[in-house]
């Protein structure tokens, strides 16, 4: 292949490449951190040991407990109704509901 | 022996006996508590194996996994005080260990676990706009550089590991097939994402890490995979938020 091929395949080939970018991130759902919708020790987050986040949420829907999911969607999440009956949603902040005790 | 050395050596050692002249509040001997402090170290290290490496305590099970992280923590204390580190030489242990001969792809896979660990505590960078590759005219995009992320990072082996951690990783994966895999670990927003990469693109990205222009880098690319096509990892580098700087002429 003569330089000026291989030059013409690169800029193609970078060229491309934007495209499906800019394809990928028109289609590509933002995300927003949901809080009290996470089962318990499966709240978001890959930290790893010594630190307070990853999988440490120890009842189900714990309030301040987050997970990320597609933007605009947090409080239409359902999760079930807590045991005295109260109807739960998910939020953007933290919730005081479902604390560890 | 200095007195930190012996209490170090005899938390780690329960053959050890308890170092003279430790004491509690009301001045007696501590005795059996220090049995208590010793189980703690040892637990909690266990503990911080097991949250590390989540995929290998999967793929060996609890109580082979209690067993290993007992001879890792006593042979490989912290050496930081920052538990988030712990394990830097988990993998090369793994490698060594005689008894996991047969599971030749343990210590690659545990070094998938510990390369995403660090990427999601590496430092932030701002990525470039991919306008500014765009705006660049074919001759200037043959001679540039580029510059990575701080939570970018590689890895190849002979093993499918990318596969492995999948299926043990995510619910509904596919079972992985034998065979080598590269893998690039991205952070596109809070946490790392790992991507298989198609064939040539690993050296392909070691040569531009190395500072070589995006001409040679393909060179390279081309002479290990004739059909080697830089658009599917330079999209998955954008999309990552992994490139840093576009460097437009010759090394500063």
């Amino acid at each position: 292949m003569s330089t000026t091929q291989k030059t013409l395949a690169v800029a193609g080939a970078v060229a491309a490449a934007l495209t499906a970018v800019a394809t990928t991130q028109a289609s590509a759902q933002a995300k927003e951190k949901c809080y009290g919708v996470s089962l318990a020790g499966q709240n978001d987050c890959a930290a790893g040991p010594g630190t307070t986040c990853a999988g440490t949420s120890t009842v189900d829907y714990q309030g301040n407990a987050w997970t990320l999911v597609d933007a605009g969607t947090c409080a239409d999440i359902e999760i079930p109704a807590a045991a005295d009956g109260t109807p739960r949603h998910g939020a953007l902040e933290a919730l005081d509901r479902d604390q560890p005790a | 022996m200095s007195r930190q050395q012996e209490f170090t050596r005899a938390i780690l050692n329960a053959q050890l006996p308890v170092p003279e002249g430790l004491l509690d509040g009301e001045m007696r001997a501590a005795g059996r508590r220090f049995s208590v402090y010793r189980n703690n170290v040892a637990v909690s290290l266990t503990e911080a194996l097991h949250q590390g490496f989540p995929v290998i305590a999967r793929l060996l099970g609890k109580e082979n996994m209690d067993g290993l992280a007992g001879l890792y923590l006593r042979a490989h204390p912290p050496k930081s005080p920052l538990m988030m580190q712990y394990g830097e030489s988990f993998p090369a242990f793994l490698d060594g260990m005689e008894q996991l001969a047969h599971l030749g792809y343990l210590g690659d896979v545990a070094r998938l676990e510990l390369a995403l660990r660090r990427s999601y505590h590496a430092a932030d960078a701002a990525p470039i706009d991919a306008e500014q590759l765009a705006a660049l005219p074919p001759e200037a995009l043959m001679s540039c550089r580029l510059r990575f992320a701080p939570a970018m990072a590689l890895l190849r082996a002979p093993w499918p590991i990318y596969s492995i951690w999948r299926y043990n990783s995510l619910d509904g994966a596919p079972k992985p097939q034998a065979g080598a895999e590269d893998v690039l670990i991205t952070r596109p927003d809070y946490d790392p994402q790992p991507q298989p990469l198609p064939p040539g693109a690993a050296s392909w990205i070691t040569a531009l890490q190395a500072g070589e222009t995006l001409a040679t880098a393909t060179d390279i690319a081309y002479a290990e995979a004739p059909d080697f096509d830089l658009s599917a990892p330079l999209a998955l580098l954008i999309n990552g938020a992994a490139l840093t700087d576009v460097l437009p002429k010759e090394r500063p």
